[in-house]
């Protein structure tokens, strides 16, 4: 073989097809490839947003429920974190499952950490985090989270996230608490506590440099904000006074907080039980606004540019989709996607948005600059998109 | 207080005999809208309670879970929420029928995986 090149593809395609029975996958990369939850079935669609096409679809992942996903720091692997405790590790080269193990009896989901050695899980039952190898999954270390009162069992974990310098981050819903997990000496985590932060943390953000975790809170008003460059200046409470005296409406599904809600020098945080986007200041972490939606806002996704705010709603609004303009706080657009929008997902220079219909059994693709659909495929129950992107986001 | 001695029991018989002849009347809910309350059990319950109903944020609901629980308090839960937890309650979305209907749901098993 007198061209080197073409020897490292036959050797590629060589290797592809030892582990796969099919021969024929094409030499390729992974980086504009992403994964598409389907929740009532227990499988994932591999997408590809440069063709705007789903690839294939890979069973066998169990209950997912609720499923979250992260990806090796190569892009060639994706992590699930599913609800009946399952650990997957999906090749999406090979388009399979890679391995598999169900390390918990109930999990909320997880996150990779700096060196994409370690993948943290946060679980419901038994309550407490695990943490595996992220090339093996074997078992790496085992934290349970605090015992409540009655000694029944532990506290549920919500809002697992990397930290930079190999550290994980995450809240316990029942006890009001959060635990920063240090792996930077070994596999024996040096564990900094941080109680009474409020009552019931339900999610919990990180802002994308990885300086501020910050944790939604359902059981009263306002965030519990930590400097993660300062630990020991502890818990700082932020939107205290948010909603104070006013009556929440039921809460018909939880809301999310990741590192999209930032955008630029303002952070869009869903307000808990009211049907407003709030505003934050994120140099002084004083609100600034609160904007009128259309419903309890779920996702609040700021564009990767920064110019637009898209947010999604629980039921019973959850067939819209609102645009706000992150500079005049108006909303620009009212879409109606279709009945039961569960998630939403940019590419990561923000060329397109994908969206699942749940329940109008479809994904579909926006120009989020013309606010025009472009592309529809077909999913069963989808929910949570992922792309292949977020390996290299910390917090994601 | 000391009334009740004496009412009690013809008291709770009429309140049973009311409860059983309301249950009974109490008409099904539409076709379409079982299908319409079919779906809300799996996907938005299951957002809480788990598309199995095993639990997560909220407990699990599958028949065993609910073995020992009368069936007016789970119409209760669902009709009022339960203060201090994730759990709200449901009658500005729900009539009385959809919520008998989806209890009775729970009760027999359903959804089934």
């Amino acid at each position: 073989m007198k061209n080197p090149l073409l020897g490292l593809i036959a050797a590629a395609l060589l290797l592809g097809g030892c582990a796969h029975p099919s021969s024929t996958l094409p030499l390729r990369g992974t980086g504009d490839l992403g994964v598409v939850v389907e929740r009532a079935t227990g499988t994932l669609q591999l997408i590809e947003s440069s063709t705007r096409t789903s690839l294939a679809r890979i069973d066998g992942l169990g209950d997912l429920s609720h499923a979250s996903v992260v990806f090796s720091r190569d892009q060639r692997y994706a992590y699930v974190f599913g609800r009946d405790g399952g650990l997957t590790k999906v090749d999406l080269l090979l388009q399979q499952v890679d391995k598999r193990v169900i390390q918990a009896g109930n999990s909320i989901g997880g996150a990779i950490s700096q060196d994409g050695s370690l993948i943290a899980v946060g679980n419901y039952e038994p309550g407490g985090v695990k943490v595996f190898d992220a090339v093996s999954l074997a078992l790496i270390a085992d934290i349970p989270a605090t015992p409540l009162a009655d000694g029944s069992r532990n506290s549920r974990v919500v809002g697992v996230t990397d930290v930079p310098g190999q550290r994980f981050i995450y809240s316990l819903f029942d006890t009001g608490e959060t635990w920063l997990l240090d792996f930077s000496q070994g596999n024996d985590p040096q564990i900094t506590r941080f109680e009474n932060i409020g009552n019931q943390p339900y999610d919990a953000l990180l802002t994308p440099e990885g300086r501020y975790y910050i944790a939604g809170l359902f059981g009263e008003n306002g965030m519990a904000k930590i400097d993660l460059w300062h630990p020991e200046r502890g818990v700082e409470r932020i939107l205290e006074d948010y909603g104070r005296g006013e009556q929440k409406l039921p809460v018909y599904k939880m809301p999310h907080l990741e590192g999209w809600t930032l955008a630029g020098d303002q952070a869009f945080v869903p307000a808990v039980g009211h049907h407003q986007v709030l505003v934050l200041d994120s140099t002084t972490w004083q609100q600034t606004d609160a904007i009128d939606v259309a419903g309890q806002p779920i996702f609040v996704m700021a564009r990767p540019d920064a110019r637009q705010i898209w947010v999604n709603f629980a039921h019973p609004d959850n067939h819209q989709v609102q645009v706000i303009d992150s500079e005049t706080h108006q909303i620009i657009a009212t879409l109606e996607p279709g009945p039961a929008v569960l998630h939403m997902e940019f590419t990561a220079r923000g060329d397109q948005l994908w969206l699942s219909v749940r329940d109008g059994g479809e994904i579909q693709v926006w120009d989020p600059y013309t606010l025009k659909q472009i592309a529809s495929l077909p999913a069963d129950s989808p929910s949570g998109i992922f792309f292949s992107s977020r390996a290299h986001d910390t917090g994601l | 207080m000391a009334v009740s001695v004496h009412c009690s029991r013809p008291l709770l018989l009429v309140a049973a005999l009311l409860l059983a002849a309301t249950t009974a009347a109490a008409p099904l809910p539409t076709t379409e809208r079982q299908q319409q309350l079919a779906n809300l059990l799996l996907q938005d319950c299951g957002s809480c309670h788990g598309l199995r109903m095993t639990g997560g944020l909220g407990p699990a609901l599958t028949r065993e879970a609910l073995t020992d629980k009368p069936r007016d308090s789970l119409l209760a839960t669902v009709t009022h929420g339960r203060p201090g937890t994730a759990m709200p309650g449901w009658k500005a979305l729900l009539d009385e029928q959809d919520i008998a209907w989806l209890v009775d749901r729970l009760l027999e098993g359903a959804p089934q995986p």
